[in-house]
């Protein structure tokens, strides 16, 4: 790592105040005035329009595998995802999804 | 079933959200290893997770340290994986909107994927629940989390590179969010959404600054918008 310290206290302070800025602007701003429905509409599907496009690169080129799919963990991605949708909780998935994960990584190497 | 106090909204707050230690956990423990192994002394990595509370960015912001990109492209690429919170705040706006002043920037500051998805979800079931009780909930939700975060994050600087990649903790983030989603997939509003994120997710990966992952999350938010204009003319079931 090439950082200065002081880049690096930057880096965490600016990050700070911006991602508190980023939650806080509706909240702060806008506060109880009614939010029109094509606004509500479109908010609905806030969770399942970000985090799948935000996993979905991580579930086919993993980091731990410098980028190559690997198939112990599309398998735990698919069993987390049916798990989840199937028993709509949230523990049970998370559980199903980390065991066929380890058993996945034992039976093809990690 | 109807909350009779704000004690026990808080209550079944922390209970809605307890899971979720099991992958916040082990998540923090992650940061706090490799933000070490990146070259971060304590004092940073405790002041990065406390202040900036956002998994996903601090990772992000890890990598591109580690690939020694410019500061100001770590800045831009963290904040662009946060920008989903502008979202989340706006969601919450709705539900959390008439809470005091200090209220809404203490929900603000604690504003995880985790309790978000636990509480909105909550508020929608329930739509008449007081103002009151929702605050307690979302504090309830927040509650189990924030401390573990932390303190998990400060055992992986003490830990560092003790913990062997055979645990595949880096997968412990798509397990969690992945869990989260599929329960949240009520409608074929919902899929349509889910399926597009992925989709363009994957085929905008390649974009700088995670410019993709905003492209695809607000095709995402229109796919599901129109399917339900069109499906559910009278609003949601």
């Amino acid at each position: 790592m090439s950082y200065s310290d002081a880049t690096i206290w930057g880096l965490i302070i600016a990050l700070g105040i911006c991602t508190f800025l980023i939650r806080f602007s509706f909240l702060g701003l806008i506060g109880d005035r009614k939010l029109p429905d094509w606004v509500l509409r479109h908010l609905r599907y806030t969770p399942v329009a970000v985090i799948p496009g935000l996993i979905a690169p991580l579930v086919v080129w993993p980091d731990a595998t410098g980028g190559t799919p690997d198939p112990a963990r599309m398998a735990a991605a698919a069993v987390t995802a049916i798990a989840g949708y199937l028993t709509r909780n949230v523990f049970l998935s998370i559980l199903s999804g980390m065991v066929t994960l380890y058993v996945g990584l034992a039976l093809v190497g990690g | 079933m109807p909350f009779s106090t704000t004690k026990s909204a808080y209550l079944a707050g922390c209970r809605a959200s307890a899971p979720f230690l099991l992958v916040v956990a082990p998540f923090a423990l992650l940061f706090g290893v490799v933000a070490t192994e990146t070259g971060l002394d304590v004092l940073q990595v405790m002041a990065f997770t406390s202040v900036v509370v956002a998994g996903a960015a601090q990772f992000t912001a890890l990598q591109l340290m580690n690939d020694h990109a410019p500061a100001i492209i770590i800045l831009v690429s963290a904040l662009a994986v946060n920008l989903r919170m502008a979202m989340y705040s706006a969601s919450l706006t709705p539900h959390l909107g008439s809470a005091p002043m200090w209220q809404r920037a203490l929900v603000a500051y604690m504003l995880f994927d985790q309790n978000f998805a636990t509480a909105l979800s909550r508020y929608e079931m329930e739509r008449d629940m007081p103002m009151q009780q929702r605050v307690a909930y979302y504090f309830g939700a927040s509650t189990p989390l924030l401390p573990v975060w932390i303190a998990f994050t400060f055992i992986g600087t003490v830990i560092g590179r003790g913990i062997p990649p055979e645990f595949a903790l880096d997968f412990a983030l798509p397990i969690t969010f992945i869990a989260i989603i599929g329960p949240a997939v009520r409608t074929p509003a919902h899929l349509a959404a889910a399926l597009v994120s992925v989709t363009l997710g994957l085929a905008l990966a390649g974009l700088p600054y995670n410019f993709g992952l905003l492209i695809a999350a607000v095709a995402a938010l229109a796919a599901g918008a129109e399917v339900e204009r069109r499906l559910y003319p009278g609003g949601l079931p």
